[in-house]
């Protein structure tokens, strides 16, 4: 897994609330046996008329926009757990998705993909969707050792939550398998004497 | 001692350790897994050299992908087939049980796991599939993971967890004529919304949930993810007990003896606390449809749309191109579904041939019935309710998750609505374009009869 430690970028504001698995990568594209290929199918449903031409009125086709920071509406992640959706977005090259709320199992899949997910205030999140909406070149930073978001040349900023063992698998590029692979020896005994 | 709920015992007595202000070891008894969400797994373990840990805890099936007709015969899509293939060598190679295509024992994960016994009281089980949770009518803790976890649980039958919080949802009265348990779900997301159970695990408790049968309460517990809940449970008792018992992975004899005897101490104990309640009167439910593209936006079927100045509220209904304050009564339907890991089981087709029974399809409906698995395919022949459904137009095709989210070829056209027994509503859920009305079994019934939305109550009384 890459390392994150801090990350400074515009931002493309999604303003969309309960964006579902299904619109980030819809299961038609979920046939692949391996990781790669799925950001450029990313949102493809909101991306593209059904002919297959852009759909112009797409924030991703938006040229003023872009970055890798997806700013999203409240519960961003919900429905299906396919970790398809993290692969997507971070193939189409996101590093860090900023929302006032995420769904447990996207929030878990991110995390283990490298992709940070940053839960900010309602207020924050609509002062954050406001400014990029009128200013496109408005740059964000995030610091995740000291779990603070804020918008860059301004007093603007939040502090953010995040599991400190999961921050520091971020920080260190670590996953859980090199964990749970290291303490076999732990779950051994747990099996010789299971209670139930 | 401390009084315990259901979902604290079962937790409790999985923990391999805690890591010090980080999550806990939480040990897996049993890990279902697909063609869809493993292959990546598969490699991931394969690239680092890890050997599958516990693969006798393991069980494989095909469904969100197989077609559910010909399946005798090579599947057509070359992506679908390849899947499928990766599935069964990966399997081989690591000595997993595989029902595939096919097999007397195929269906959907939900649906084939408990029906076989895998799925037991007291247990922790996973699966990619974020519908998992449907396991937790059995007072198991169930829950989706990413495929991430999928290679975690591969690797160590064991996930790095943050424990959730507690929610009771408890539900008492008398249920109306025609209410079935799609309904009390239904009504409970629209009324707490779709991210009210997210970071929590959820307890449906209540005298509803206790008289339902084993079928009524997976339906129930599928859901509980539809409003951001990883999992939700029922505690076990004797209609659990019941259903387990002599089942093929079910412990036998004096064994079962045993286990009985331990899971009769997994209910919530008198005045635990949970850390959320939320409690509904059986009384105030009616049959729901949904209106939008999240399933929180249910509505009982002779209401009307609410009215929402909300902008995602508005793109949602311009979706469906639906006005708010406008009712669903007598909108034609063309696209019926009727399976899922919701709906798809013995007693969802005998409420839907209960109703059809000496009728007939509308010439304008298009019904797709999908038995959620080859023993459900079986008793409904058995049954005689195949009979019902060919003499009413209706098509009953082989097992999978099919319509419910379109990887096959089981598309609902553009722009068409299907009233549908599955669990999301999303855009495009169905068939890119497609618009998703969500229903029980019954509405869904008559709507394919009647070729447009029926007010259900008035029918029945």
């Amino acid at each position: 897994m890459e390392k994150f430690t801090t990350l400074k970028s515009t931002a493309i504001p999604l303003n969309i609330e309960n964006v579902d698995t299904d619109q980030i990568i819809p299961a038609r594209f979920l046939k692949a046996t391996d990781k790669k290929g799925f950001g450029d199918n990313v949102f493809r449903d909101w991306r593209y008329n059904k002919d297959g031409s852009e759909n112009s009125e797409f924030i991703l086709n938006d040229s003023k926009f872009s970055g890798s920071i997806l700013v999203a509406g409240d519960n961003f992640g919900c429905g299906s757990s396919r970790e398809h959706a993290a692969w997507a977005i971070v193939g189409y090259g996101f590093k860090v998705v900023i929302s006032s709320f995420f769904a447990d199992i996207f929030k878990g899949n991110a995390l283990n993909n490298g992709l940070l997910p940053v839960q900010v205030s309602q207020a924050f999140l609509s002062d954050l969707m406001n400014r990029i909406e009128s200013n496109p070149k408005t740059e964000l930073e995030v610091n995740l050792e000291n779990q603070i978001i804020s918008i860059v040349g301004s007093d603007t900023l939040e502090n953010f939550e995040i599991d400190t063992y999961k921050k520091t698998c971020m920080i260190n590029g670590y996953d859980d398998i090199d964990y749970l692979v290291n303490n076999k020896e732990q779950i051994e005994a747990f099996e010789a004497q299971k209670i139930y | 001692m401390s009084k315990k709920t259901l979902f604290d015992k079962v937790w409790g007595s999985h923990v391999v350790s805690s890591i010090d202000n980080g999550p806990q070891i939480l040990y897996i008894d049993k890990h279902l897994i697909h063609e869809v969400t493993s292959p990546q797994a598969f490699n991931e373990l394969e690239d680092r050299g890890i050997p599958v840990f516990r693969p006798n805890q393991i069980v494989a099936t095909a469904d969100h992908n197989t077609p559910t007709l010909n399946q005798d015969q090579p599947i057509k899509d070359a992506l679908s087939r390849n899947q499928l293939e990766q599935l069964s060598e990966n399997c081989k190679k690591n000595n997993i049980t595989l029902y595939e295509l096919g097999h007397k024992y195929n269906g959907i994960v939900h649906v084939m796991a408990p029906e076989l016994g895998v799925t037991q009281p007291g247990l922790t089980m996973v699966c990619g599939d974020s519908h998992t949770s449907t396991h937790g009518a059995f007072g198991a803790i169930a829950f989706g993971i990413g495929t991430s976890q999928v290679a975690q649980v591969f690797a160590s039958q064991c996930l790095l967890l943050t424990k959730p919080k507690s929610l009771r949802v408890t539900v008492n009265g008398k249920l109306k004529n025609g209410v079935l348990p799609k309904d009390v779900i239904l009504y409970i997301i629209s009324k707490l919304g779709t991210n009210s159970g997210t970071g929590y695990f959820c307890e449906y408790a209540g005298n509803v949930f206790e008289e339902m049968s084993m079928e009524g309460r997976m339906t129930v517990c599928n859901m509980s993810i539809e409003m951001g809940a990883r999992g939700g449970m029922i505690a076990p008792d004797e209609t659990t007990f019941e259903y387990v018992k002599g089942r093929k992975f079910a412990p036998q004899g004096e064994a079962f003896d045993k286990k009985v005897a331990y899971w009769k101490t997994l209910p919530t104990d008198e005045g635990a606390e949970f850390d959320k309640e939320y409690s509904f009167d059986a009384e105030d439910i009616e049959p729901m449809v949904t209106y939008g593209t999240n399933p929180g936006m249910g509505i009982k079927i002779s209401e009307t749309i609410p009215v929402d100045e909300n902008p995602s509220f508005k793109k949602s209904l311009a979706y469906m191109n639906f006005e708010a304050g406008e009712s669903l009564i007598n909108k034609p339907i063309n696209f019926v579904f009727i399976g899922s890991c919701t709906n798809s089981r013995i007693e969802d087709f005998r409420v839907a041939a209960g109703f059809i029974k000496g009728k007939k399809k509308a010439d304008n409906v298009t019904a797709w019935l999908v038995p959620g698995s080859k023993q459900v395919e079986a008793q409904i022949i058995e049954e005689g309710l195949k009979t019902v459904f060919d003499e009413a137009g209706f098509e009953l095709r082989q097992p999978g998750c099919s319509a419910c989210l379109a990887m096959n070829d089981d598309k609902i056209p553009q722009g068409e609505y299907c009233v549908s027994t599955s669990n999301r509503n999303f855009e495009g859920r169905q068939g890119q374009g497609s618009r998703t009305i969500l229903a029980s079994p019954l509405v869904a019934a008559a709507t394919a009869v009647e070729g447009k939305i029926i007010d259900i109550t008035k029918h029945l009384n």
